[in-house]
């Protein structure tokens, strides 16, 4: 048995919304586990059930051997970084650090000692007197961090803890959260619905829609391998291009051009799914583009175009390139990079 | 210079206002230092005369009543210790109410609170038979208990609670949860500092409301040793002079707690940062 592990859990709220279905997902210990989903898939209650702040309908959760269902969220020795950081306004950021703490009946000394130590760790020594009001965001999401950090917990859990903050500090409290996780070692579970953070942070990666993990595995995985039509759109950006196309005997039909002896059995509608990245410009290739839009991003320049049939279409170049608004581009796909999923049920068929 | 005109016109408006509120008040003080057959030979006074100390002490120590059993000292005594009981048990009381109407998983508890909520249409006065019974049950006539008792529960302090309870994000008590705090805790060591302000305004709210009761105080203490100040006011016997006297102390209390906890108030019931 593994860390944490989750057996089949289900969430019904009395209004009768299924929120997670029949989840089941194990988490080694010391691993970075990241949840990603749009909004309203079910990763936050899931994380939430994990704490005890939410009622399991069906299933079990064990925490280092221990069934934890209808354990207290306070006994669950589990620590949790809020959206808003949830700070406690009426206290200093000692006090704040400290309340865990003290709650548990552990002397004054070791409390002072161990506050210290994650101030100093955090690089937040120097506001231990203040108030959160009087913090920034980025000083107040380190605060966070160390009431979780402090209590030294078998678990942490993050809910979206970044999206309060802007973009840069963003990157850079993303890289100190994983040089974190990393030196203390704690296994975490981490939420959020920007794919990048997910891919930059995780170990593993569980990417779940309409509470059901669609697909777990490591960020390089997903990536390449993604199982379905949800996963594929929802990881990479710019998100991949999907086309409509047609299987009969092992040939592939879309708008405007063929690919034949495709590694499928398939026979049907289908979805062709190639990422803007996988493709380069060669003459008389299959794929031919005419230049709406070009946006530069310096070290790349992403080409937004239409095909024949006005059919929307991506295509990522070197920055070096320049491509004229209006031109017509001939499009490769290299190495054979491209996905073909069932239209009617989403799963990957090749 | 139409600016002018106009402000000036608004300010003569407040001044009038001021004027109409503050010159009886003062009136009656002025003419609380002169002896009582000036003021029975030239009636008010607008100016000051020279014999405060000896009204005002008069008053203080004067043994009042039918049965001469009570003092006005002794009636500031009886009217602090009951506007403070009311203002500290109305306070706890709502606090508690308040808290376990939003954090307690209590069905209709919206339907409850309407329900505590309405009894601010019922006045004391239309109970008063009732709770009168109540009290002589229990023996509490003639007691500090049973001045204070009947009229600690405050609707009013319960929906300013209850509002700003609700203002709290959930967050604040998950987290509190995570970090080993039970609902106890929670409600010593976050709701009660987090509405610190909130709790004075009420406490001066509710005393100066218990300190201006009258009609209950007057049903429930047949001993003149319960006077109240309020009750003092009627029954007071003596001189014009002594009586004015006595009114001008009577408002002291109030006055003095408003200016001193003023701060707290006007953030307390203006929602506080």
């Amino acid at each position: 048995m593994s860390f944490l592990d989750l057996k089949n859990v289900t969430k019904i709220y009395p209004n009768g919304t299924k929120a997670v279905h029949e989840t089941s997902l194990s988490v080694d210990e010391g691993e970075f586990m990241v949840f990603v989903g749009p909004s309203g898939c079910g990763k936050s209650t899931l994380l939430r059930m994990v704490a005890g702040l939410e009622d399991i309908t069906e299933g079990d959760i064990n925490l280092d051997g221990k069934l934890i269902n209808e354990v207290d969220p306070s006994e669950r020795d589990v620590a949790m970084v809020f959206q808003n950081y949830a700070l406690y306004p009426h206290m200093n950021v000692y006090n704040n650090l400290a309340y865990g703490l003290k709650n548990r009946g552990i002397d004054k000394e070791t409390i002072e000692q161990k506050v210290n130590d994650a101030a100093k760790l955090l690089q937040i020594s120097d506001y231990l007197q203040r108030k959160p009001s009087m913090l920034s965001g980025g000083q107040r999401q380190r605060v966070a961090m160390g009431r979780a950090i402090v209590r030294n917990p078998k678990i942490f859990l993050f809910d979206e803890p970044l999206s309060n903050l802007d973009a840069k500090l963003r990157i850079q409290m993303r890289l100190e959260i994983k040089k974190l996780q990393q030196k203390v070692g704690v296994t975490s579970i981490f939420v959020t619905h920007d794919q990048v953070e997910a891919m930059t942070l995780a170990d593993r990666l569980a990417v779940i829609n309409n509470g059901i993990i669609e697909q777990l595995g490591t960020p390089i995985e997903i990536y390449d391998n993604p199982k379905s039509l949800f996963v594929a759109g929802f990881i990479g950006s710019p998100q991949m291009n999907f086309l409509d196309g047609n299987i009969k005997n092992k040939t592939l039909s879309a708008e405007g051009f063929e690919i034949k002896d495709i590694d499928s059995d398939f026979e049907g509608e289908v979805k062709l799914g190639i990422r803007p990245e996988h493709l380069s410009q060669r003459e008389n290739s299959l794929i031919n583009l005419k230049v709406d839009l070009v946006e530069q991003l310096g070290s790349d320049n992403l080409v937004y175009g239409q095909l024949k049939d006005k059919k929307d279409f991506c295509y990522r170049c070197p920055g070096n390139l320049t491509i004229e608004k209006g031109a017509d581009l001939s499009l490769n796909i290299e190495n054979n990079k491209y996905y073909i999923f069932d239209k009617s049920t989403g799963k990957r068929v090749n | 210079m139409t600016r002018f005109i106009t402000s000036s016109f608004s300010h003569l408006i407040l001044l009038i206002g001021i004027l109409i509120m503050v010159v009886p008040v003062w009136m009656i003080f002025a003419s609380s230092t002169h002896t009582s057959s000036m003021i029975n030979m030239n009636g008010l006074q607008m100016f000051l005369g020279d014999s405060f100390y000896e009204n005002y002490l008069r008053v203080l120590l004067y043994q009042g009543g039918f049965f001469k059993e009570i003092t006005a000292l002794k009636m500031f005594f009886n009217s602090f210790i009951m506007a403070t009981g009311v203002a500290i048990l109305s306070v706890v009381t709502s606090l508690m109410a308040a808290y376990a109407l939003v954090y307690y998983r209590i069905k209709y508890a919206t339907l409850l609170f309407w329900i505590i909520f309405i009894t601010i249409l019922v006045p004391l006065e239309l109970r008063i038979f009732p709770t009168y019974s109540v009290m002589a049950e229990l023996n509490l006539v003639n007691s500090y208990f049973g001045l204070i008792v009947p009229i600690s529960a405050s609707a009013i302090a319960t929906l300013f609670f209850r509002q700003f309870y609700k203002t709290v994000p959930d967050e604040l008590l998950e987290s509190a949860k995570l970090d080993g705090a039970n609902t106890w805790r929670f409600f010593v060591d976050f709701l009660i500092p987090l509405s610190k302000t909130m709790i004075v305004a009420m406490l001066i709210f509710m005393f100066v409301f218990g300190y201006n009761q009258y009609l209950w105080p007057l049903l429930v203490t047949t001993s003149e040793q319960y006077w109240t100040v309020v009750m003092g006011l009627k029954m007071m016997s003596g001189s014009i002079v002594h009586r004015f006297a006595f009114v001008m102390m009577s408002m002291v209390p109030p006055i003095l707690i408003i200016i001193v906890l003023q701060k707290y108030f006007i953030k307390g019931v203006f929602q506080d940062k």
